[in-house]
C-alpha cells in the first residue's frame, strides 16, 4: 500500500469528479454571484455591471418578504414536528409491538415515492367537498374548508404534505441510534426507580442527539429545497400566501426570465442556509455527547 | 447510608423462555451482611438469576424473599437494592455527579442531603476530584468505582454485582476486589455477586452457589466446595488446575478400600486435586501409570500434564527438584484422605469407608 501512485494517474482521477464539481456545483455558484452584480441583457443592449442594484432591489420587494415569512414559518413548523413524529414513529417500530415489519414499511413508504407523484394524490385528499380530508371532517360535523384555495390554510397543509414525505427517512436513522443505545442504560435507569417516560427523556434522548442535529440540518435543507408539491399543488397561491423563497426563485427566473434577480436570490438564500446550518451545528454541538 | 444489610432467599425460583427452561428448582439464602456468589460457567443462568432478583425480568415460578418479604411480583425500582452492571453502566452524557446522584434525584432527595450524600461515597470511593468529568474521561477503575458509587450513595441494603471486574486488567481486579470485600465488611451491606471466576468467587465469598446448566450444583462456604465438592462438575469447576477425574479401573488401590452406601467400587470415579498426586508413589494408596505429555513451568511449581494408559488426561502439580522428561512413563500416586469418591453414573460425591 506504500507504492505511490504516478503523478498521471492521480491527476487523471482527481480531474473527473473535480470536473463535476466544477461544472455543477462551484462555477455556478460564483456564476450566480457574478451575476447578481449585473443587470440583465436585453437585444439591444448587453448586460452591463450594476453593483449592488440587485440587492437594494431585494430590500424593497414586498413579495420577498412575504415568501421570507413563509418559508421561516415553514422551517419552524416541519423541522419540529418531522422530529417529533419521526422519533415517536422510531419508538414505535423499535417497541416489541406485533406487526412491526409492517409498520416500517408502512412509515418509510413516502420516503420512497417520488414526491411530484405523491403531490397529484394529496391534491385528491385536499380536495374541497369531496376529499379525504373533507369527508373526516364531515364525520365530526365539522364544515368543510377548502385547504389549499385559502390563505390561511395553504401553507400548513404544505408543511403537512412535506412532513409526511419526510419523518420516515428520518425515522430510519432515529431507528438505527435507538438500537444503538446500550440495553443495560435504561436497566441502570429503571432500578433507580424511572419511569418509561423518565428514562426516555433522562437517558434515550440526550444519546440520540447526534442523529437530531443530523435530521434538524436535514430537515431545515429539506424545507428549502422541496418546492416540487408546491409546484403540483397550489403555484404559491392563494395570493402568494405558500408560496417560498426556491419556489419564488424559480418563479422570478424561469417564469419572469429575470435572470440577474434570480441570481440575487439564490445568493440571498445560500447565504441564509448557510447561517442556519453552521448556528445550528454550533449551538446543538456544544450540548452533544458523541460517543 | 444505611448500616445494616438485608437478608435474601430463593425458593423453588424457575424461569422459562417460552419452551425452553434456563432455571428450575433454584434454593439458596444468605443472612445480612453476607457475601453471597453465584458462580458458573458462561450460559448456566447466573446472570439470568441476577436479573430475576433485581427485577428486571419476570420469574416463571417460585418466591425471591428479601428480609423475608415476597418481592417476586414487585416492579424493580420496589426492591430496594442496586446493581453493578458489568459494563458499568454509566450515562455517558452525565457528569460523575449527575451519575452518582442520578437515584437521588429521581426520587427528589432535597438538594443540600443530596450534596451531603454524595460528597461521603465520593470521598468513600476517592472519586472526589472526579466529580466534573465525564465517564468517558476515566479510567476502567474509575469507572468502577463511580458505579460502585452510585449504588452505594443511596444506601440500599443489598447490592447486586454482575461481573463487575471482568474489563479490568489483572493487578486492578485484584485491588477492588479488596476493596468490594472491605466495603461488604465495613457497610454491612449483603452483596450478591455474578462470577465466572472460581478463584474470584472463593477469595470473595461467604457462600458460594455453584450453577451448571440451570441448577443449582452445590451450595457452601468457599473452604467446603473446595474440601468437599458435592459432584464431579463442582470438583472440576473449583480449583485450578482442575480436580483429575480418573475411573477405578484404571487405578490400582487398597484392597481393604469400601464405598459408604453400597455402590461397588467398579462403579466408581476418583477424584484427586492435582497438588495431592505425588511420585515417587511406593509408599501411597493409589497408583497410576501415565506417560508425561508435557510439561509448564509455574514458577512456584511444574504443572505435569499427563496421559494414563486408559487415556486419560491428568495434572500434577509438583513442586519436588528432580522433574521428569517429556515421554517418560511414571507412576503417580495419593493418599485415601485426599481422595474423592464420585459415582459414575450420576456424578455425586460418596464417601470411603476406612
Amino acid at each position: 500500500m506504500n507504492k505511490r501512485l504516478p503523478l498521471g494517474l492521480g491527476f487523471v482521477l482527481l480531474v473527473m469528479p473535480c470536473s463535476l464539481l466544477v461544472a455543477f456545483t462551484h462555477y455556478p455558484a460564483v456564476r450566480a454571484l457574478i451575476n447578481s452584480l449585473w443587470n440583465n441583457a436585453s437585444s439591444r443592449r448587453p448586460s452591463k455591471f450594476v453593483g449592488i442594484e440587485n440587492y437594494e432591489a431585494l430590500i424593497a420587494d414586498e413579495k420577498l418578504m412575504q415568501v421570507l415569512t413563509n418559508s421561516g414559518l415553514y422551517a419552524l413548523g416541519t423541522i419540529p414536528l418531522a422530529i417529533f413524529l419521526s422519533i415517536s414513529m422510531a419508538l414505535l417500530v423499535n417497541s416489541k409491538l406485533p406487526a412491526t415489519g409492517l409498520m416500517r414499511l408502512s412509515f418509510f413508504m413516502p420516503t420512497m415515492l417520488p414526491l411530484v407523484a405523491v403531490a397529484n394524490i394529496w391534491l385528491f385528499f385536499y380536495a374541497p367537498g369531496i376529499g379525504l380530508a373533507s369527508q373526516i371532517m364531515n364525520f365530526f360535523g365539522l364544515p368543510t374548508i377548502n385547504f389549499l384555495g385559502s390563505t390561511e390554510t395553504s401553507l400548513a397543509s404544505m408543511m403537512v404534505v412535506a412532513v409526511w414525505k419526510e419523518a420516515g427517512l428520518f425515522m430510519i436513522f432515529y431507528l438505527a441510534a435507538l438500537q444503538a443505545v446500550p440495553e443495560n442504560l435504561k436497566d441502570a435507569a429503571r432500578l433507580e426507580g424511572a419511569g418509561p417516560v423518565r428514562v426516555f427523556i433522562d437517558v434515550v434522548f440526550p444519546l440520540l442527539r447526534p442523529t437530531t442535529i443530523f435530521v434538524a440540518v436535514n430537515a431545515l435543507i429539506n424545507a428549502f429545497r422541496l418546492v416540487d408539491h408546491i409546484i403540483v399543488m397550489t403555484k404559491g397561491g392563494p395570493d402568494n400566501s405558500s408560496a417560498l423563497l426556491l419556489y419564488y426563485i424559480y418563479e422570478v427566473t424561469f417564469r419572469q426570465r429575470d435572470f440577474a434577480y434570480g441570481a440575487t436570490l439564490t445568493v440571498l438564500m445560500v447565504a441564509i442556509l448557510g447561517v442556519l446550518a453552521a448556528f445550528q451545528f454550533w449551538v446543538l454541538d456544544r450540548k452533544t455527547h458523541y460517543q | 447510608m444505611s448500616n445494616s444489610g438485608a437478608s435474601i432467599e430463593v425458593k423453588n425460583l424457575r424461569k422459562s423462555w417460552g419452551a425452553v427452561e434456563v432455571l428450575s428448582d433454584v434454593n439458596f439464602g444468605i443472612e445480612p451482611g453476607g457475601f453471597l456468589t453465584l458462580l458458573g460457567p458462561s450460559g448456566c443462568g447466573k446472570s439470568t438469576l441476577l436479573r430475576l432478583i433485581c427485577g428486571l425480568d419476570e420469574v416463571s415460578g417460585g418466591q425471591i424473599l428479601i428480609n423475608g418479604a415476597d418481592v417476586a411480583g414487585k416492579p424493580a425500582a420496589e426492591r430496594n437494592l442496586g446493581m453493578v452492571f458489568q459494563n458499568y453502566a454509566l450515562f455517558p452524557h452525565m457528569t460523575i455527579e449527575e451519575n452518582i446522584s442520578y437515584g437521588l434525584r429521581i426520587r427528589k432527595v432535597p438538594k443540600a442531603e443530596k450534596k451531603k450524600s454524595v460528597d461521603r461515597v465520593a470521598e468513600l470511593m476517592a472519586l472526589g476530584n472526579l466529580l466534573d468529568r465525564k465517564p468517558g474521561q476515566l479510567s476502567g477503575g474509575q469507572q468502577q468505582r463511580v458505579a460502585l458509587a452510585r449504588v452505594l450513595v443511596s444506601g440500599r441494603p443489598l447490592v447486586l454485582m454482575d461481573e463487575p471486574l471482568s474489563n479490568l486488567d489483572a493487578k486492578l481486579r485484584v485491588e477492588i476486589r479488596s476493596e468490594i470485600r472491605s466495603l461488604n465488611k465495613k457497610l454491612g451491606i449483603t452483596i450478591v455477586y455474578v462470577t465466572h471466576d472460581q478463584s474470584e468467587a472463593l477469595s470473595m465469598s461467604d457462600r458460594v452457589v455453584l450453577m451448571n446448566a440451570g441448577v443449582v450444583a452445590q451450595v457452601g462456604t468457599p473452604k467446603e466446595l473446595y474440601e468437599h465438592p458435592a459432584n464431579t462438575f463442582s470438583a472440576t469447576f473449583i480449583g485450578t488446575p482442575p480436580t483429575n477425574i480418573l475411573d477405578s479401573l484404571e487405578v490400582a488401590f487398597p484392597a481393604d478400600l469400601k464405598i459408604a452406601g453400597g455402590l461397588k467400587l467398579s462403579e466408581c470415579l476418583f477424584g484427586i486435586r492435582p497438588e495431592s498426586l505425588a511420585f515417587p508413589a511406593e509408599d501411597l494408596d493409589f497408583k497410576v501409570r501415565a506417560r508425561v505429555q508435557s510439561i509448564e513451568y509455574e514458577g512456584k511449581v511444574f504443572l505435569i500434564h499427563m496421559r494414563t494408559d486408559a487415556g486419560t488426561a491428568i495434572v500434577v502439580s509438583y513442586s519436588g527438584g528432580s522433574v521428569p522428561d517429556e515421554g517418560e512413563e511414571i507412576t503417580v500416586g495419593w493418599n485415601r484422605d485426599a481422595t474423592h469418591v464420585f459415582s459414575r453414573s450420576d456424578g455425586k460425591a460418596t464417601t470411603l469407608v476406612y
